[in-house]
């Protein structure tokens, strides 16, 4: 099948949905792929370099329309200003269409879209699941606004982030308060404390503290108990007694703090109103607000989506196109994205896109099927992150029948276990009741001791479990110096994958948590 | 180094041990938690090397030697992206390092043990035999597939539930026959065990999400 990839017309966006290097990737799945001349060219991609992968440069756009069978787009499709007509009206009837669509806000584009006959999988509409981070273009492009709204920041800030100690006397390091720390609140965290800055950060989910506080940065809390996570990992409403605290917080933090970013995003809402106007004249002069919910509404009062307002002698920015200031990095990481939904699409690599319902990932993208809308997805079944919900949000069960089931339950289980250790108890020597002593004794600890663990550290707490697993070694320590030549040689052997195991794994691990190491 | 002193250096390592995977569940613990393990290891494999009955070093320090750089040799080499699969196959060399260990003390001869001992041997060796291959071949997949050597996609037999029931029962009968005869049954397990098992999805860990 062709892929096209036409230049975006939506003022103002520099990002491409394919780079030289996933241009080439995507012929490797089997893929031709024609991309519109000039496509890359503001993200510093020239034709040239999209020739040299493999690409074929198309110069009419309509020729790319018509003949591509999958178009893979950063913005949704919208009319074209040149050709006078709608970008969804030239999509191949029962071509593909891969770009940001967000559905719930343009049900005119949906209309056009389901017109076409087409298949349509939208970048907004990947599932949350582990599985399908990969493809997530909605984290890799918070990820970059996130950088350069602390870029924005400094570039707008009269002082240095980091405090220095000069000859011309000593600079105290600037103070930044992050609200909401998602992906973009965690990567201007990093961007911050990377630049030397204090960072304080707020958010209404407890969860993320940690990652918060391994990145450097203070977590500001509320002497008020609530955890806001909600479905999907991300924030749900406060209540008011929460709102008044957090105002207060804010409000105390704001006569403080040199720079503020706000990412505060409720899905399907508009953006919580966090930053007054009071707050922003009791800023100092030369102060920097960073609106990234500006797109929403803004989490500042007198944010101006778009621009650049002063107010009170404060800088807010509001920006709405942040990632597409870093075309060149958000383009990388978009096509990349693109390319494993793609990736994903194509089981065969035959070059054949094959829509695979039953998959939780494809399922979830695919928001019209053969003109057939099939959007909102049904429930996904896995959530990362987010801890299982509290019990007193789970309606219709019947308390009492649960538990009566769960006793019987737990008492067959333990007649069952009882009459088990009783049989052992009979008729084993004692010299194995130590060993079986240690064996029981052993699971619960790991079961106790591995319960709690950070999700964030599942990978290096297996790595070093498998590397204590090498204690097995000890086995063939004991047998090395058997008389029998057999033995001593799988001993041998033994030794050396068993050593092999520890030495890696114990280096491996360390390797990880390199990666955790607080700058 | 008398027994007292092993079983001294048996709990210390233990604890190291439950210290480290303790340690392993909190960031701010974690580098302390794999130091801990490394301490633990290097106490439990000088003990048993220093007990009175090992003898056979010109053997040992060459093959602890030869394991300890590959291994540290591959883990600094290693990119980061491909760390799941690395620890995937170090986990299979376990199972691997358990069968031999296995066979080995089957080969051993067993002196001045009684009736019930050498059962609960015999019970001990068969599943280590089989819980290592199994660990072993389900790994080297694991590994495989993380390496995109194979699709990723779940081999899903006809029938499988039954062939598993079928594998079990084979297992157990052979179990049985190997208590009874007392050799040539390990056989079974080493063949046995790959196929039984069902191609489970690694998960591992959930990067990048920041």
């Amino acid at each position: 099948m062709l892929i096209g990839v036409p230049k975006e017309v939506h003022r103002g966006e520099h990002r491409v949905a394919a780079t030289p290097d996933t241009a080439a990737r995507l012929q490797k799945l089997g893929y031709s792929v024609a991309m519109e001349a000039g496509a890359g060219a503001v993200a510093q991609f020239t034709d040239e370099a999209y020739r040299e992968a493999g690409a074929e440069i198309v110069e009419e756009t309509r020729d790319l329309w018509r003949n591509a069978d999958i178009i893979l787009k950063v913005r949704g499709p919208e009319p074209h200003p040149a050709l006078g007509l709608h970008e969804a009206e030239m999509l191949k009837h029962g071509g593909h269409l891969i770009s940001f669509v967000w559905p719930a806000q343009n049900e005119d584009l949906m209309d056009r879209l389901r017109a076409r006959n087409g298949t349509v999988l939208a970048m907004d509409a990947i599932p949350r699941i582990s599985r399908a981070q990969k493809c997530d273009a909605l984290s890799s492009m918070a990820n970059i606004a996130g950088y350069r709204a602390v870029v924005e920041a400094t570039n707008r800030f009269g002082r240095f982030f980091g405090g220095q100690t000069t000859a011309a006397g000593n600079v105290p390091p600037a103070k930044i308060m992050v609200i909401g720390a998602g992906v973009a609140g965690l990567s201007a965290i990093g961007a911050g404390t990377r630049m030397g800055a204090i960072v304080r950060a707020f958010d209404t989910r407890l969860e993320v503290r940690q990652q918060v506080e391994s990145l450097g940065a203070e977590f500001l809390e509320l002497s008020f108990e609530e955890d806001g996570s909600g479905k999907g990992g991300y924030a749900k409403v406060m209540s008011e007694e929460f709102i008044k605290a957090e105002m207060d917080l804010f409000a105390h933090q704001a006569m403080e703090v040199d720079v503020i970013i706000t990412t505060a995003l409720i899905p399907g809402k508009p953006a919580p109103r966090l930053i007054t106007a009071g707050m922003v004249e009791s800023m100092q002069d030369g102060s920097v607000i960073v609106d990234l919910a500006a797109e929403q509404g803004g989490n500042c009062e007198l944010t101006i989506p778009g621009e650049v307002a002063v107010r009170h002698g404060v800088s807010i920015i509001g920006f709405t196109d942040l990632p597409s200031r870093m075309a060149t990095q958000s383009s990388q990481l978009y096509s990349n994205n693109v390319w494993h939904l793609l990736d994903d699409l194509t089981p065969e690599n035959d070059g054949q896109v094959v829509v695979n319902m039953d998959d939780d990932l494809i399922r979830g993208a695919t928001i019209i099927q053969g003109g057939d809308v099939t959007w909102p997805p049904p429930i996904p079944t896995a959530v990362p992150i987010s801890p299982p919900p509290p019990a007193t949000e789970e309606p219709g069960e019947e308390p009492t029948e649960k538990g009566l089931h769960d006793g019987i339950k737990s008492v067959i289980t333990m007649l069952i276990g009882g009459s088990i250790l009783y049989g052992i108890g009979l008729y084993a020597p004692t010299s194995f009741m130590v060993h079986f002593t240690i064996f029981v004794l052993s699971c619960f600890v790991g079961w106790q001791v591995i319960w709690n663990v950070t999700p964030a550290l599942h990978t290096p707490l297996m790595s070093v479990t498998n590397a204590i697993s090498g204690i097995v070694i000890v086995g063939p320590l004991l047998m090395v110096s058997n008389s029998s030549a057999v033995i001593t040689v799988l001993a041998t052997a033994a030794i050396i994958i068993a050593t092999i195991n520890i030495a890696g794994g114990f280096v491996v691990t360390q390797r990880m948590l390199q990666m955790f190491r607080k700058s | 180094m008398t027994s007292g002193l092993l079983a001294v250096s048996y709990i210390g390592a233990s604890i190291l041990f439950i210290l480290s995977l303790g340690g392993l569940s909190h960031q701010e613990t974690a580098r302390r938690g794999n130091i801990y393990g490394i301490i633990g290891m290097a106490v439990a494999i000088f003990a048993t090397a220093l007990t009175g009955n090992v003898t056979n070093y010109a053997v040992l320090i060459p093959a602890v030697a030869v394991g300890g750089i590959v291994g540290v040799t591959i883990a600094i080499r290693v990119q980061m992206t491909q760390m799941p699969q690395l620890v995937a196959i170090l986990n299979s060399l376990v199972g691997l390092a358990a069968v031999l260990v296995a066979i080995a003390s089957h080969l051993n001869p067993t002196l001045g043990l009684t009736r019930a001992e050498l059962i609960i041997l015999d019970v001990e060796i068969y599943l280590s035999v089989l819980i290592g291959i199994v660990t072993f071949t389900g790994s080297v997949v694991a590994f495989a597939k993380l390496q995109a050597l194979i699709s990723g996609r779940p081999l899903l037999l006809p029938g499988r539930n039954w062939l598993n029931l079928l594998v079990a029962i084979t297992l157990l009968w052979l179990g049985y026959e190997f208590l009874l005869a007392g050799n040539g049954g390990l056989l079974g397990p080493s063949l046995l065990g790959p196929i039984s098992q069902n191609p489970a999805l690694l998960l591992l860990g959930s990067f990048g999400l920041l």
